[in-house]
Parts: structure tokens; sequence; C-alpha cells
């Protein structure tokens, strides 16, 4: 009788709990909540609960431009997207310098950036977000994770910890470069003197079925010296925002699209390493910057210039920085629209306090 | 004579038909790996370019399905429930398949609308694409996001539930519930017992 009702009953009951159970742990697990593993939330820590609402989690210091792009046709043959081959595509973009606080001062670090979307008519989208970096520092964006660990300066000390900088090296030896790199290179003085790089790599898609990888430069018409230490020193809290809208104002500004063909051999997925300069380049097009408006009302502030956002033609490399961008920036997106969407941001769409 | 007998209605069938049986298993799989894919592209480091192109038509095509299957639920008779469920139950039953229906067509509709909100594209495959459905704008963007995604958890735990309910006709009451979805009938009579 006890036999019985176990395997008519109790058995069966146990199975399935197993089964419902197990999908809801594999379902939490999918989503990131159970297990430690590293998520795309990873890397926005707290920030998603806490931070000025509205705001952009990192580079949400500012500006908006429109403009158009104009291409050149000399990109049409590696690529049928419809951007290298129609002549005047609307630009929307935006500026914006590479620190985590959204009212940091403009001298608080030398990365500049330009984040672009071009919509061309036949609606198809080009996203991209671009640094005057050269490369990333290292292979994969756990690097990121690990490097910002590292350096975490050491309560104690107020600087970091040396044995923790050197086991980071250690497993990311690639890093070296860029921290070299970063340590002489010159401040930018301007917004519009600054080469703006995709540091990841994609791949173009032509007509007849080519493929060639690629990576691109928005390359500044001006050319303007970098900021040396003393004028640093005087620089002003926003002197790159004034002197963009200053500069804008008297007129046009330009940078040309420069592509960089790799060839067989080059390390396309691995965004630490640069590809010989003696590269072939190709100027599919350049970009007029004819306007820049505050980012509150300048139509930037709700994009997500996600940079694997690309049109027919253009295709993602296996770069793994690259494919972790994308959930990364989408919960900072989904977080500062919620924010205002939801009416809990001020500053961030042009209130004044007490407003 | 055959003829001569009075007329009498035509026996409830003892199975769903046959499209409906196909297009519940196979939007079962589509709908279980829907969930699997929107979590895991929200949390992948390395997945999520490739989910999210998968994420859009596999839904749509939800959409699409879930219509017709919509259409052949309201056209075609399904068999009653066996008088050995409790008349709570049967209501249960009732309510969960219709919110089931409703979750099917509402939530790819949100996510529709969720990039129309904000403006990106719905590529269905390589350069084809819907048009929006609905302003750009981010107000509404912030609400239909949260929507889409609290639907999505509210539809994995009411298919929780359906499986472990399912399972229990399967396995405990062995009632002719499962079987009804599970197999067609080679004869027209009302279902027997599973077994
Ligand atoms: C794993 C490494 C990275 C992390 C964690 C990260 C994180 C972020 C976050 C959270 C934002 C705010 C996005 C938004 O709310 O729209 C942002 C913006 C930005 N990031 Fe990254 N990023 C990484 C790598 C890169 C790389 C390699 C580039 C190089 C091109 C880059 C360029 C930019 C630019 C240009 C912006 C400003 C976009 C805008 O103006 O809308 N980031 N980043
Ligand atoms: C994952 C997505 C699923 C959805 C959206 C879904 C939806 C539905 C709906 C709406 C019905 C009502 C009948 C109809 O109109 O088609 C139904 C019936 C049924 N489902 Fe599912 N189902 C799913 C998965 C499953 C699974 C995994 C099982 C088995 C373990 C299952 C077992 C059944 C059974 C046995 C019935 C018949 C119930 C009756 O006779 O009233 N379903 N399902
Ligand atoms: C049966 C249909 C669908 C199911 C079960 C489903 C499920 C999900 C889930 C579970 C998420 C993650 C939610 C979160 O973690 O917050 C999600 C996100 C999303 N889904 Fe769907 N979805 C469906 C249809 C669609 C369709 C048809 C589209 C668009 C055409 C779509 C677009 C999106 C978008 C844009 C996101 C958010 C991505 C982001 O915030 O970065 N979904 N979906």
């Amino acid at each position: 009788m006890q036999a019985r009702k176990f395997k008519t009953i109790w058995f069966p009951l146990a199975a399935i709990a197993v089964i419902v159970g197990g999908l809801a742990l594999l379902f939490a697990w999918a989503a990131g909540l159970l297990g430690d593993r590293t998520t795309t939330r990873t890397f926005l820590g707290n920030t998603l609960q806490e931070f000025e609402p509205g705001y952009r989690r990192a580079h949400g210091k500012g500006v908006c431009f429109t403009g158009v792009f104009h291409s050149s046709g000399a990109a049409s043959s590696l690529s049928k997207a419809r951007v290298f081959s129609q002549q005047d595509i609307p630009a929307i973009g935006r500026f914006s310098i590479g620190s985590g606080d959204p009212h940091a001062a403009d001298t608080s670090t030398s990365t500049v950036s330009m984040a672009l979307l071009l919509t061309a008519d036949d609606q198809s989208q080009w996203r991209m977000k671009l640094n005057n970096a050269p490369y990333f520092p290292t292979r994969d964006a756990e690097g990121f994770l690990a490097q910002r660990s590292a350096f975490e300066p050491d309560p104690a000390t107020g600087q970091p910890d040396p044995a923790r900088v050197a086991a980071f090296f250690e497993k990311y030896p690639e890093a070296r470069k860029a921290v070299e790199y970063k340590a002489t290179a010159p401040w930018p003085r301007s917004f519009a003197g600054a080469q703006y790089n995709v540091i990841n790599a994609f791949v173009l898609l032509a007509a007849d079925g080519k493929r060639q990888a690629v990576r691109w430069s928005m390359r500044p018409h001006a050319t303007l010296p970098g900021l040396s230490a003393e004028e640093r020193a005087k620089a002003g809290h926003d002197f790159l925002f004034e002197d963009i809208k200053q500069r804008s104002a008297n007129g046009s500004l330009y940078w040309d699209l420069v592509l960089q063909l790799a060839e067989a051999g080059d390390p396309v997925d691995d965004p630490s390493q640069p590809w010989p300069p003696e590269r072939q380049q190709v100027v599919a097009g350049t970009l007029e910057v004819t306007s820049v408006r505050d980012q509150a009302e300048g139509g930037c502030r709700d994009i997500n210039f996600d940079p694997t956002l690309v049109p027919s033609g253009i295709e993602l490399s296996k770069d793994p920085v690259l494919a972790a961008r994308a959930g990364i920036y989408s919960h900072s997106y989904n977080a500062r629209l919620r924010e205002i969407g939801f009416g809990k941001a001020t500053q961030a769409i042009g209130k004044k306090d007490g407003e | 004579m055959m003829h001569d007998l009075p007329e009498t209605p035509a026996p409830a069938p003892g199975h769903f038909n046959l499209l409906g049986r196909v297009l519940h298993w196979a939007m079962a799989i589509g709908i279980m790996a829907m969930l699997f894919i929107g979590v895991g592209m929200m949390s992948s480091l390395s997945l999520r370019p490739w989910l999210i192109d998968l994420h859009q038509p596999l839904g749509i095509a939800i959409l699409v399905l879930a219509l017709l299957r919509l259409a052949n639920r309201l056209l075609r008779a399904v068999p009653p429930l066996p008088a050995s469920v409790p008349r709570w139950q049967a209501a249960a039953a009732h309510a969960s398949h219709w919110l089931l229906y409703l979750m099917m067509i509402a939530l790819p509709l949100l996510g529709w609308a969720v990039r129309s909100a904000g403006n990106w594209p719905v590529i269905l495959m390589d350069g084809w694409m819907l048009p929006a459905i609905v302003p750009e704008n981010p107000v509404l963007y912030a609400w239909l996001r949260l929507a889409h995604g609290i639907g999505a958890w509210l539809l994995f735990a009411l298919l929780l539930g359906h499986i472990g309910a399912a399972l229990v006709h399967a396995w405990i009451f062995r009632d002719g519930v499962f079987s009804s979805m599970a197999r067609g009938s080679r004869t027209r009579v009302s279902r027997l017992p599973d077994n």
C-alpha cells in the first residue's frame, strides 16, 4: 500500500518539483541572479541604482551635435551599406569626456569621445562610440574590471597597491602599453582637434560577398597642439565645452572617416592590439558638424549610441569587448531613461534646482 | 436506418486538433527559448549581439503564430476537461489559458513598441525592417520597457504553474488531460484515461 502510494504519487510529485524548480533556477542563473559569474551588470555596480538621475553612467558630461555625413563613395566597393553610397546623410552625435562624474572638470581626464548615429535613406542606422585613445588596455572586457580593481587606491596610502598592480600586469601584459601611453599622451585642447577611434574591429561586406575587416577613425581637419601642463593648470572647469560651442558658432567643423583595412594575420579580434600603421586607408567620407547644443535639449540625450547597431553591409567582429559593451550600454541607457521617464531626473533634463 | 436516427450534437473531441497541438508544442519551445534569450541577452558578456538578433524575429514569429492559434482556438471545438476535475481547478485552467493567450500576443507587441519608442529598428533579417508602432519618446520607452520586462517574468511564472499542472495530470491524475494535447485521436470518442 505504502509502496504503491510512493510509486503513483510521491515519486512523480518529487519529479515534477525537480523539473519546475530546476527550470526556475536555470532561469535565475541565465538572468545573472544566481551564482557569481561576471555579467554585464557587474560593470555598472551600484551605479544602476545610485547615480544622479538621468545621466549616463560613464561619459556623462557631454554636448549634442548635429551635422551631415558626406560619403565619398570610396568605400562603396568594400561595403554594400547605404551609408557608403548615399551622398548626404543626416547625423546626430555627442561629444563627451571620459569621467564617470557628469559634472567633472574638463581637466579631470584626457579621454575625449565622439558618439554618432547616421540614418541612411533606407532607414538603416549606424551607431558608433569613438574615443581618442588608440586602443583598449586589455584583450577582453574582464580586463577592464581587473584593471579598475588593481588600480583602486589603498585606503592606507592613497596609492594603488604595487603588488596588485604587478599581478594585473602579469595577467594582462598587453595593458602596459596603454598605461604608458596614457601617462604621456597629449591632453586635448579642443573636441575639434581630437582624432576619435572606434578601437574594436568590424567586417565590411561587399555586394559581391567579399569580406574585409576594418577599424576606423574620425580624423579632424583642424590640427591643434596638445595642452601643456601650465595651460592645463589654468584651464577652466568647462573649457572644452565652452570651446566647442564657440568654434561651432563660427562655422562647420570637419572630420574624415578613415577606414583602416586589416591584412591576413592582423589581430582583428583583439582591441588591445593596433594594426601596423602602414595598412591601407580609405577615406569613406567627411563628417560635417554644423551645430552644437546642450545635451539636455540637443536630441542626443536619449540615444544609446550602441556600437553593435550597424547597418546591413557592416558586421561585428568577434572582438569580445565589442560584444560585452552592447549589454553594458543597454543597462546604463535603461537606467537613465527610466529616471527621465518616471520624472526623477532634474539637471539631466535641463531643470534648474528647485524647479 | 442510419439517417432515421434523431439528430444528436457532434460529440466533443477528445483531443486538441492537429493544428492546435502542433502550434502548442512548437510555440512552447519557441516561447521558452525567448524567455531565456531575453534574460540571457541582458546578462551575457559575449552573446548579446547574437541573442538580440534572434530575439526580434523569433518574437515577431510568435506574435503571428499566436494570432493564428487564437483563431484556431475560437473556431474549432476543444476537449472539455474531465468531470473529475474540480470546478475551481477547471476555472483556474481556463483563466490561465486565456492569460497565456493574452501574453503570447501582448508581449511581442510590447517588445516591438519598446524598440519603436527608443528609435531602434526592428530588424527581422539582413536589411528587412518593420516600421515603428509607437512614436519615439523617452517616457513611453521607460514604461514600455518596464512592462515588457515584468510581463516576461510573469509569463515565466505562469508557465511554471502550467507545466507543473500538466505534469500532475500526466503522472498523478492520469485523466487524459495531458494526452489531449500530446496526441491525436484515432477514434472520435471522448477522452480516455491515459494508459
Ligand atoms: C568594458 C569596457 C567599457 C565599459 C564598462 C564602458 C562603459 C560605458 C558606459 C556605462 C557608458 C554610458 C553609456 C550610455 O548611458 O549611453 C559609456 C559611454 C561611452 N563609451 Fe564606453 N565602456 C567601455 C568601453 C569602451 C570602449 C572600448 C570605447 C571605445 C570606443 C568606449 C567609448 C565610449 C563612448 C564614446 C561613450 C559615450 C557615448 C555617448 O556619448 O553617448 N567605451 N561607456
Ligand atoms: C512554454 C510555453 C507554453 C505555452 C505558451 C502554453 C500554452 C497553452 C495554452 C494556451 C493551452 C490551452 C490550449 C490551447 O488553446 O492551445 C495549453 C494547454 C495545454 N498545455 Fe501548454 N503551453 C506551454 C507549454 C507547455 C508544456 C511545456 C507542457 C507540458 C509539460 C504543456 C502542457 C499542456 C497541456 C497538457 C494542455 C492541455 C490542457 C487542457 O486540456 O485544457 N504546455 N497550453
Ligand atoms: C514571446 C515573445 C517575447 C518574450 C517571451 C520576450 C522576453 C523578453 C525577456 C525575458 C527580456 C529581458 C527582460 C529583462 O531582463 O528585463 C526581453 C527584453 C527585450 N525584448 Fe523581448 N520578448 C518577446 C518578444 C519581443 C519582441 C517581438 C521584441 C521586438 C521586436 C522584443 C524586444 C525586446 C527588447 C528590445 C528587450 C530589451 C533589450 C534591452 O533592454 O536592452 N521582445 N524580452
